[in-house]
């Protein structure tokens, strides 16, 4: 006899929100690939691959069912958000590499799905960052500006092997992002009005990145409506770095770039809705939530600005992820009749 | 119908009604069964003390077991029989195990036994509660809290509200409606009983906004007194009574303490017309509404004596059209698996559901919990289901205790919107039935460490006396001995004085 | 040099002052510790240990002289949580004091017995009632289940009953994981 009540359910399985958060991805990959070509398809698919291989055989070696635990696309997720995060002219190693990593010591080394301390997307791109920093810091530059004309390829003679691609091609073809550009450039005594005036630079934040972002907004908005997330954490995050960001602006716009700026560039979107937005090592209360965002984009705001590094998201949310424990306890709501 | 000044509280889920397919048909009286089983416990609170023996001849309405202390109910004769057996049988509860019952062969008869209606408004508030006492009404909405309990009313606690409870927000279920619907005017006297009773300033009946009928049923007969009836939102789980509350007042019952601390007491519909029926007719508490549906042939409500066999009440609803024969008692939500189909009708069956893996299918499953929070969202406690089913998982119970695992109803929202599909109730009732008999234990074991040691200060103290007496005793004996020396040397000395007075004769 | 020892002699001597104040400030009374030990084992008196009752064994622990891991009735939990209590490793229960058995009462079968008294006179708690030439009775809900009544009987009338599971004392069980059917662990 089984007494199992509830009876009933209604929930959407963990796989449906997994694929709801990967279908929100689609309109920002989409504008990406309209932008700089096929780099990040690729990047994409060689992240997926490696995640299902490494997962499987993860799984295997700890004796747990594979299928359901490929099929929960929990890890797909993370390897689509760290395929979005290196450069698309990164060579294919740095993917494959960076995925393997984040999924083994990111999640399974915690005990997988549901037990992991850091996000994982994060834990990968922290490790590729710090030992390879001029791989991770290369970035292409929108297939408009280049002078010489690039086809998909070329993209995929850069990725596989770069020895195929004249040197003078590739030198054409990347270049520091705008956050990094700003940075190194302000410690050579330029001022931010001639910094902006360069290429890179679009309306708001980098010219075609900015596009990008809007992308990665809508399919946040998707996630939203469709409450696979809650409305604490983007609300609290963008609101914070633009305040941050407005307060710096307004006392001395030569030196610190413009609100919108810091939402429109970098991985501002990406974070607030798909990198914070991990349940399983973001806290869980409302209030918590709230915090918890607020947080990381102050960190973002300080190590893009006065860090070493250009973009400082992944650091800063792995800072917060430890104090995730301490935040749920600290923010436990009001339960009905206790004061 | 108007939702007006509601209260929302946290969360809450939607669930399938369902309740249409039982509501086409009218309450309908079982025909007196060919054998009654009669649980001695279908009440919170102490087993009823047994009042006949095997062979007796009872009537209806004859008191069979008796209240045993304050916190119990007593138990009457649905109908006039002859006492076959007392003997343990298996129960509707969830733990599938046998309780001692009394068996009755009903004689077809259906004899009342001289019904006495209580002349109520005379009655002080002790002798009221003594009546009720007798009355074997407990509460109908499935707590089976005695009722009399209820009325016991400290001095500083005046009642100013009296709530009565017709959300019935399980699916499934649809008894308490049907009866609004039949029996409306039992409803509005047991209330108005009730409220004067009381001395409640004024009453509210709340009820879920999904049972259209039943509402214009009890305003019609509700005209004329100032009894309020409150449309809430149907919204699982609107019928728990502290959540009902917050609903029509907005008050939260503050932890630990109950509705009449606020100086509100809450009555289900059917447990009011209960104690209508018996002070004014005389009455006592031999039958219930209770809804039969599911994947039964004609899903329906029946009127049925106490102790009757539920397979009665199947066959009688067209039998089960599946094989399963998997019956469900309770609703969806916060039901439990039926151990046989010859389980007796209690006062707690409300609703028994024939199921099938159609209509519920069998859980998916399990993930790991992805802490995505969808259960604390849920939960009508504001609880973080997501920790207590961490703690509860790994048995760390006083952790549980901490996070509040005793201020959760059991309404199982979590479970119902996890996307893990883990069955977090489940765990909770394993933890917290874990804790009260480990808390039961304790202080067992309290009991006996203050025996033992109450013995063993007992022997020392008996030790210390028995050597004090020995002292004594020795003392004595010593005097004793003392004093016959001092005779012998007396006696010596006159024998020899004797022997000199002789020797100086004889000399 | 002469300011580094002057420092450090301070400090100690601020420390060594702290330490003192909470030493008198913080005393606590009595062994908290056989106290706490006590209130884990599970009271039943029966000796098995090799102690005369709970609170022996309890300072026994306390003072080092006795194992963690020497009551039946207590069993792996209990030995867990003295271990846990303790800070020492956990060890299971030494068999040589006896395995766990289900919760007993003990039940005097009254037709036989003669009414000597000497169970009364073993029981550890007073959960036998009766006098001498009169038949005995146990206080059921009182019995701890030590069987210390067992040996003294001439006429061996006490045996152990099970203690049953009834509707009231049922538990709900540990939930059963769907996903451990496909596991192969």
């Amino acid at each position: 006899m089984d007494n199992r009540s509830p009876y009933v359910v209604n929930a959407p399985s963990v796989s449906m929100i997994m694929l709801k958060v990967l279908i929100a991805l689609i309109p920002g990959i989409a504008i990406y690939v309209y932008i700089f070509g096929l780099g990040v398809v690729i990047n994409i698919f060689l992240a997926s691959l490696t995640v299902i291989l490494t997962e499987s055989i993860i799984l295997s070696i700890r004796k747990l069912p594979i299928k359901p635990f490929i099929f929960d696309g929990s890890g797909l997720v993370a390897a689509w958000l760290l395929a979005l995060s290196v450069p698309s002219i990164a060579p294919w190693w740095i993917i494959v590499l960076g995925t393997a990593l984040c999924i083994i010591f990111g999640k399974h080394l915690y005990g997988g799905l549901g037990y992991n301390l850091f996000n994982p997307a994060m834990v990968g791109y922290a490790i590729l960052l710090i030992s390879f920093p001029s791989i991770m810091t290369n970035w292409q530059i929108p297939s408009s500006l280049m002078i010489t004309h690039v086809d998909w390829l070329d993209q995929i003679k850069i990725i596989f092997n770069n020895n195929l691609i004249s040197k003078d091609m590739l030198d054409a073809m990347s270049s520091a992002t705008p956050l990094d550009y700003i940075k190194t450039q302000l410690t050579l005594n330029q001022s931010l009005n001639t910094i902006q005036q360069n290429k890179i630079f679009g309306l708001v934040g980098g010219k075609g990145l900015e596009l990008i972002n809007l992308g990665y907004l809508a399919g946040g908005l998707y996630l939203l409506k469709e409450k696979i997330i809650s409305w604490h954490l983007p609300v609290a995050f963008l609101s914070t770095l633009f305040i941050t960001a407005l307060i710096f602006n307004v006392l001395a716009p030569d030196t610190f770039v413009s609100p919108l700026f810091h939402i429109m560039s970098g991985g501002s979107i990406l974070c607030a809705f798909f990198i914070i937005t991990d349940p399983v090592s973001g806290p869980t209360t409302p209030r918590g939530k709230i915090y918890f965002a607020m947080a990381i984009a102050l960190l973002v705001f300080i190590i893009r600005i006065f860090g070493g590094y250009p973009e400082g998201i992944a650091f800063a949310v792995l800072l917060l992820n430890i104090c995730v424990p301490l935040i749920d306890s600290l923010t436990q709501p009001r339960i009905f009749g206790h004061k | 119908m108007q939702l007006k000044n509601i209260f929302k509280f946290n969360g809450g889920v939607h669930p399938n009604e369902n309740k249409k397919i039982s509501t086409r048909l009218p309450i309908t009286k079982l025909p007196i069964p060919k054998k009654i089983v009669l649980p001695l416990r279908q009440h919170v609170g102490h087993v009823a003390k047994l009042k006949v023996k095997p062979g007796d001849h009872v009537l209806k309405g004859q008191m069979i077991a008796e209240a045993d202390g304050n916190v119990s109910a007593s138990i009457h004769a649905p109908t006039s029989g002859k006492v076959l057996k007392i003997s343990e049988e298996i129960i509707p509860h969830p733990s599938g195990l046998a309780d001692f019952c009394v068996t009755i062969k009903p004689d077809f008869k259906d004899t009342w036994i001289e019904k006495k209606p209580i002349p109520w408004k005379k009655l002080d508030s002790a002798q009221l509660i003594r009546a009720l006492l007798q009355s074997g009404i407990v509460g109908l909405g499935g707590a089976v809290f005695p009722t009399h309990m209820k009325f016991k009313i400290n001095q500083n606690q005046a009642i100013n509200t009296l709530v009565i409870n017709a959300a019935e927000c399980e699916p499934f279920i649809t008894c308490d409606d049907m009866f609004m619907r039949e029996r409306a005017d039992e409803i509005i006297q047991g209330t108005l009983i009730s409220q004067t009773l009381l001395l409640a300033k004024e009453c509210v009946i709340g009820i879920e906004d999904n049972k259209v009928e039943a509402y214009e049923a009890l305003k019609k007969a509700a005209q004329g007194t100032s009894i309020q009836i409150k449309v809430v939102p149907t919204l699982y789980p609107s019928g728990d009574a502290k959540r009902l509350i917050y609903l029509l007042m907005g008050l939260e019952v503050p932890k630990e303490k109950r509705s009449i601390d606020l100086g509100i007491q809450v009555f289900n519909v059917a447990t009011v017309a209960a104690i209508y029926r018996y002070l004014e007719l005389g009455e006592p508490s031999i039958s219930r509404v209770i809804t039969i549906t599911g994947t039964v042939k004609t899903p329906r409500n029946y009127e049925v004596l106490f102790g009757t066999p539920l397979s009665e009440l199947i066959s009688d609803a067209g039998g089960s059209s599946n094989k399963t024969k998997k019956f469900i008692m309770g609703g969806p939500m916060m039901g439990f698996d039926l151990p046989s189909i010859h389980v007796p009708v209690t006062k707690a069956m409300n609703c028994v559901i024939e199921s099938s893996p159609e209509l519920f299918p069998a859980p998916k499953p399990v993930m790991p919990c992805i802490r995505c929070a969808r259960c604390a969202d849920a939960c009508p406690v504001s609880l973080q289901p997501q920790e207590l089913y961490w703690f509860s998982k790994s048995s760390q119970l006083e952790k549980a205790k901490d996070y509040n695992l005793f201020d959760c109803i059991e309404c199982g929202c979590c479970t119902y919107v996890c996307p893990s599909n883990i069955p977090l109730v489940q765990f909770y009732r394993y933890a917290k039935s874990e804790i009260i008999s480990q808390d039961k234990a304790k202080e067992a074991a309290d009991t006996a460490r203050e025996r033992n040691e109450f013995r063993l200060t007992r022997i020392e103290r008996e030790k210390k006396e028995r050597a004090e007496r020995h002292a004594q005793k020795a003392l004595g004996a010593q005097e004793q001995k003392a004093n016959d020396e001092k005779k012998s040397t007396i006696a010596a000395a006159m024998e020899r004085v004797k022997q000199t007075q002789q020797e100086n004769i004889k000399n | 040099m002469i300011t580094a020892i002057l420092v450090m002699i301070f400090l100690a001597v601020l420390l060594g002052l702290v330490l003192g104040y909470s030493a008198i400030k913080f005393k606590v009374d009595g062994d908290p510790m056989v106290a706490r030990i006590d209130a884990i084992l599970p009271q039943t008196q029966c000796g098995q240990c090799g102690y005369p009752g709970c609170k022996p064994y309890a300072t026994a622990i306390a003072k080092g002289e006795a194992d963690i891991n020497q009551c039946p009735p207590g069993g792996d939990t209990g030995a867990r949580a003295l271990a846990e209590l303790m800070g020492v490793e956990f060890k299971p229960l030494n068999e040589d004091h006896g395995i766990q058995k289900p919760k007993s009462v003990a039940l005097i079968d009254e037709a036989t017995c003669i009414g000597c008294t000497l169970c009364i006179q073993a029981c550890p708690v007073d959960a036998i009632l009766g006098a001498a030439k009169q038949m005995h009775t146990i206080i059921i809900s009182e019995c701890t289940g030590c069987e210390l009544c067992l040996p003294p009987c001439p006429v061996d009338c006490i045996s152990m009953e099970p203690v049953v599971e009834n509707s009231e004392s049922w538990k709900w069980k540990y939930p059963i994981y769907n996903i451990q059917k496909t596991q192969k662990a």
